[in-house]
């Protein structure tokens, strides 16, 4: 790894790891090298020719700088550095050359084209290319390949770099994308004209160095330039993927992602970029009051003072608090101490009853980090389809097994395509029960290996039996030796934003309270009176029927159906808040935009409540709010940070023992693009969801 | 002159049988035993030392190559490929050897894989060969049947396999990555190099490839010394070749000569000279359609090997020399061998996938003289951005033939773009803009 050696970039010398590309050194001693085919998460191609350096002593001819090694240089005389030129009239014009190559069979309509501002084509034209075409033939056109409903594609402006057929294969892990044909005939293509089977598609926009693959719902709707960027961070799955929000306006018009090497890399999954037409779709954007039946629009003050008046009305035993899988810490937090000055202990998170959360904050956690997964080298895998709730964590989980051929991959639960090969082990508990024993060839594989990794989905957790199993994974990723002082192989995958934040917060039964489930049952037998439900919209929200329920939310879905009063609020997008990430990484989202009408910021609501009920919450502003809330939970404010925990992790404390009954692992998640009341809104996401699961096209009438 | 005793291939033109009991009495399969027992080191040797260079087309020299194996034996299996995609137009000389003569070839293979320590050799035969393909697999099977091939081949205790493979009838599979490739399954496109197939070629292991002809000179080679084959040819080109005379001669054929004979005489002796007399000589292609031609001055005293041919701005390629007498039309000619590198391009690196295009539309309208005085030195500067800018040596290849008709026959160009402006006066203007 220490392997240096010393070059000499345009006579400036350099000392660089030689299993760096020419490229790379380049690029380290300050130089820019254009290219379109090179990107450095996919495989070398060396095709687009756009990287030609000039190295001294070699053949008379320029070199490719991404496919050569420094290792591979040859000294010069005398044992001198080996010598390479960015600058000279060779590298000059063969970089003209090229890109008057590139150029020539280009349609060159940068005016209607959405990647103009942002189009590798356009910029490096600019650069290195000459001033005009001397090309007098006529120009190829290439005829359109249907990419499913979320890539746009004009392919006359295709480059064939082949970055989009190298991240299907390698990243996305699909063989959907090939290039066809020979010659200036060829095309890049999906050969059966559908859709590209991946919950990756959408990075395909981004690794398209021109605008042949374009965003299809972003189409013509504005120019880089005019866009508001934020930088934030996504809300879809509990993997916490950097994004980044592009407002104009009041509108979110696309979501990008944002390099974290240790979360998300530079990709996203589908859901989290293309949902952002959900965020304009069924808003509540006004209060809502229930009367003789029906939700009327109502003031704020008319809809606080009903509220008010309801909450004061209501003994505290029978108010209880229901929390969402969308809602940051900050809002948590005030709910929570709402509940605290009215002295109800009746409050959970925990929406899908899943039975985790207790205890040790690493019983609930991805100990071993996402990025960490890439030393794994044995990964079971327990009720949970990692590909639909968390593509960026399946994408880490294949590139594990691309990168290592000795990794073993088992699961238990659900056998689906997760885009690369593994063990079907078992269904449900008997496996587990029997792999925790000791049993079977997969337990002696997760027993030899260095760094074994369990993780444990939210389809064995959010069952009867969900700490039995909890505590049975734990102890088996024990006895495999997945839990030692350096290495902590066991995990809990969460499929909601929300949940680990609320979890570190203890959003959950108090002393004596009622979980989820009883509360609804509560509500069923007329024994809780007043439910403040904070965005949960993923249960069956008829259940709370009998008590008076107010609900706090971004949209119009299952929880505002069946509500009695409607806060509006902002979404994840239009309000700055804290999320825990499944590993227990806390990020900051922030403000890309306004909230709609008169919909605001959720811990505001809470606040405004508590003081229309006179008991108002020690706090007046955010800065004021996050204080008290990393005050009680020190982990929310170590922003960007994991772990922390410095004692061995006790495995036999997670969950509890308990027997365990037969059914199979079901997973949590059962379609992937509909997952929140967000997407659920969105017209893309629906789409993506008819064409993904085959549902039968409605005939357009 | 080559004199009969000295012919390596003494059923080039299919007079005799093929078949094991014959060509055994031409001297097949003679002392392959002993030849093998001098030990790999000896045989490389030899090949060294008879100053062998590569007859697929580039002439690196063969015993060199064969050395950049690794000495030992790895984790990884070495391999020998054999490339008999011959699909340079004019050239048809492997065809021959494989038809008329596959004991030769065969017993090459055996010698060059124990050489280079391959116990397994693929023969990857050009797709349009299919009457070749089933002579020399007729032919393994003989030698299978003999104990030639197999388990101690020949009886040198090496154990040896040679399959055949065939191709799909591409061009840029004769390329020897774009073949490896193909040859494990992919799709035909070159490889970056490094590394070099010496290094990982086929399925990742230790490679070489050889041209059909490499290989089949190598027992005569070791059988008659090192000595007998260098005796032929000058200084750094040597031993004999097989030529493939076609186009404007009296009797177009392929022959076995010495290297560095004169191309007038190669000419004159075996094809019974040039249509209408050497006189009538425009231009020749000295080494299949990938090399600059030649006009009739060079060709006058020219002399056919590797480094005499390179000095004058051309090369010996595969030997494949294509006479074009005064009636020819070089321009288009030439647009018509463009034609074929634009269809045959793979499609991967830029300048080769879009430059062969532009070169053959442009060099299309030149052939009528719809262009302009001024886009020659386009043609050939654009000529010059694909040479050397791509990953495998076909770019080279299109840009070649192009830069040798306007190094030579740019005057014919000018004359004819000159007189097709001339009648159309109207169009010339509209040309010029």
């Amino acid at each position: 790894m220490s392997d240096t050696r010393v070059i000499k970039v345009n006579n400036r010398e350099i000392e660089v790891p030689s299993n760096l590309t020419l490229l790379q050194a380049c690029e380290a001693a300050g130089e820019e090298i254009p290219r379109f085919c090179y990107h450095e998460r996919l495989s070398v191609a060396g095709n687009c020719r756009m990287c030609l350096i000039e190295v001294k002593g070699g053949p008379p001819k320029p070199v490719a700088s991404c496919a050569q090694n420094v290792k591979d240089l040859r000294p010069g005389p005398e044992g001198a550095p080996p010598e390479l030129f960015t600058n000279t009239p060779m590298v000059k014009k063969a970089r003209e050359g090229v890109m008057e190559f590139l150029l020539i069979n280009h349609p060159l309509d940068c005016p209607i084209c959405d990647q103009g501002g942002e189009c590798d084509l356009q910029d490096q034209a600019m650069a290195y290319g000459r001033d005009g075409s001397r090309y007098e033939e006529n120009k190829r056109a290439v005829e359109e390949k249907h990419m499913g409903p979320l890539i746009k594609t004009i392919m006359t402006r295709c480059i064939q770099c082949t970055r989009c057929v190298r991240f299907a294969t390698e990243i996305a892990g699909v063989d959907d994308l090939g290039l066809v044909n020979r010659g200036e005939n060829a095309e890049i293509t999906t050969y059966l004209e559908k859709a590209v089977e991946s919950e990756l598609t959408g990075n395909l926009i981004d690794v398209c160095p021109v605008g042949a693959l374009t965003s299809k719902p972003y189409a013509f709707n504005a120019r880089p330039w005019e866009l508001r960027k934020t930088e934030s961070v996504d809300a879809m799955d509990a993997v916490g993927s950097n994004i980044r929000v592009d407002a104009r306006g009041r509108e979110v018009l696309r979501i990008l992602p944002v390099l974290h090497e240790g979360i998300n890399e530079e990709w996203i999954a589908d859901k989290s970029r293309f949902v952002w037409d959900g965020l304009r779709r069924q808003r509540l954007d006004k209060p809502y009051v229930r009367k003789d039946g029906k939700l009327v629009p109502a003031s704020w003050d008319e809809a606080l003072s009903l509220v008010a008046e309801k909450l004061k009305a209501a003994p505290k035993e029978k108010v209880a608090a229901l929390a969402g899988d969308l809602v940051p810490a900050e809002a948590v937090k005030a709910l929570k101490d709402l509940m605290g000055e009215i002295g109800s202990p009746n409050m959970d998170c925990r929406q899908d009853f899943a039975k985790v959360g207790e205890g040790d904050r690493r019983n609930y956690l991805f100990n071993t980090g996402i990025a960490n997964l890439e030393q794994a080298d044995a990964i079971l895998l327990i009720g949970t389809n990692p590909r639909a709730e968390a593509p960026m964590i399946n994408a880490r989980i294949r590139k594990t097994w691309l990168n290592n051929l000795d990794v073993k991959i088992g699961l238990i639960g659900e056998q689906k395509d997760l885009s690369y090969d593994y063990d079907y082990l078992g269904a449900g508990t008997d496996t587990l029960s029997s792999l925790a024993k000791g049993e079977g060839a997969f337990y002696e594989a997760l027993k030899a290996a260095k760094n074994p990794v369990v993780i444990v989905g939210m389809g064995a957790l959010a069952r009867e039996d969900g700490a039995a199993i909890l505590n049975a994974a734990a102890q088996l990723a024990d006895s495999v030796g997945a839990v030692r002082g350096d290495w902590n192989g066991f995990n809990v995958l969460h499929n909601a934003a929300g949940r680990v934040g609320a979890l570190d917060l203890g959003f959950l039964p108090g002393e004596g309270g009622r979980d989820f489930a009883g509360i609804l049952d509560g509500c069923e037998a007329r024994e809780i009176d007043f439910v403040y439900n904070l965005g949960a919209d993923e249960f069956d929200a008829r259940r709370l029927a009998g008590a008076f329920v107010v609900y706090q939310g971004s949209h119009g879905d299952n929880g505002a159906r069946h509500a009695d009063v409607i806060f509006p609020a902002a979404a994840y997008t239009e309000q700055s808040g804290i999320f825990v990430n499944t590993e227990g990484r806390a990020q900051m989202a922030n403000r890309a935009c306004f909230p709609p009408g008169d919909a605001r910021e959720d811990w505001a609501i809470i606040r405004a409540l508590s003081g229309r009920i006179g008991k108002a919450l020690p706090y007046d502003d955010m800065f004021a709010l996050r204080q008290a809330m990393i005050a009680e939970v020190p982990s929310l404010g170590r922003i960007d940070q994991v772990g922390g925990a410095e004692d061995r992790f006790d495995a036999s404390a997670a969950g509890a023992a308990g027997s365990l009954s037969s059914e199979p692992f079901v997973s949590a998640t059962a379609d992937y693009y509909l997952t929140n009341p967000i997407a659920r809104a969105s017209k893309t996401m629906a789409e993506c969801s008819a064409v993904m699961n085959g549902a039968a096209k409605v005939a357009a009438e | 002159m080559l004199e009969d005793k000295d012919r390596i291939f003494t059923n080039l033109y299919g007079l005799h049988d093929w078949r094991l009991e014959e060509a055994k009495k031409r001297g097949a399969w003679n002392g392959t035993k002993d030849l093998m027992a001098m030990g790999r080191d000896w045989v490389i040797q030899q090949v060294k030392d008879s100053g062998l260079r590569g007859r697929g087309g580039a002439g690196f020299p063969t015993g060199l190559k064969w050395s950049f194996m690794p000495k030992e034996v790895g984790e990884r299996p070495h391999y020998l490929v054999v490339n008999a995609d011959e699909s340079e137009p004019g050239t048809c000389k492997d065809r021959e050897m494989m038809r008329h003569d596959p004991h030769l070839f065969i017993e090459g293979c055996l010698i060059a894989s124990f050489a280079m320590q391959a116990h397994v050799c693929y023969i990857y035969i050009r797709g349009e060969y299919v009457d070749e393909r089933n002579t020399l697999q007729a032919a393994i099977d003989e030698a299978y049947a003999a104990g030639l091939l197999g388990k101690n081949a020949a009886g040198s205790g090496w154990d040896f396999d040679l399959y055949v493979h065939h191709g799909a009838g591409a061009y840029i599979c004769g390329e020897e990555t774009a073949l490896l490739e193909s040859l494990e399954g992919k799709k035909g496109q070159p490889r970056l190099k490094p590394p070099f197939p010496a290094g990982a070629g086929v399925y990742g292991c230790p490679t070489t490839v050889n041209n059909v002809e490499s290989i089949a000179v190598v027992p005569t080679i070791l059988r008659r010394g090192a000595d007998w084959f260098r005796k032929f040819g000058r200084e750094n080109n040597h031993g004999t070749k097989v030529y493939c005379i076609s186009g404007h001669v009296n009797r177009p054929c392929n022959v076995e000569e010495a290297m560095s004979i004169p191309l007038k005489q190669l000419i004159d002796k075996h094809c019974g000279g040039v249509k209408g007399g050497w006189e009538n000589l425009k231009a020749v292609i000295p080494g299949g359609s990938s090399v600059p031609c030649l006009p009739k001055d060079i060709c006058d005293d020219i002399l056919m090997d590797f480094d005499a041919l390179r000095d004058a701005r051309s090369g010996l390629g595969t030997a494949a020399v294509i006479v074009m007498d005064q009636s020819t039309d070089i321009v288009r000619a030439i647009s018509r061998i463009s034609y074929f590198y634009k269809h045959e391009s793979c499609g991967q690196c830029t300048p080769c996938r879009e430059g062969t295009g532009w070169m053959w539309r442009v060099l299309e309208r030149m052939a009528i003289g719809d262009a302009t005085t001024e886009e020659i030195d386009k043609l050939l500067e654009v000529s010059t951005q694909i040479e050397g800018h791509t990953i495998c040596a076909l770019g080279d290849a299109a840009a070649w033939p192009v830069q040798g008709l306007i190094r030579h026959f740019r005057g014919e160009i000018e004359e004819r773009i000159n007189s097709y402006r001339n009648d159309r006066p109207h169009v010339a203007v509209a040309a010029a803009e």
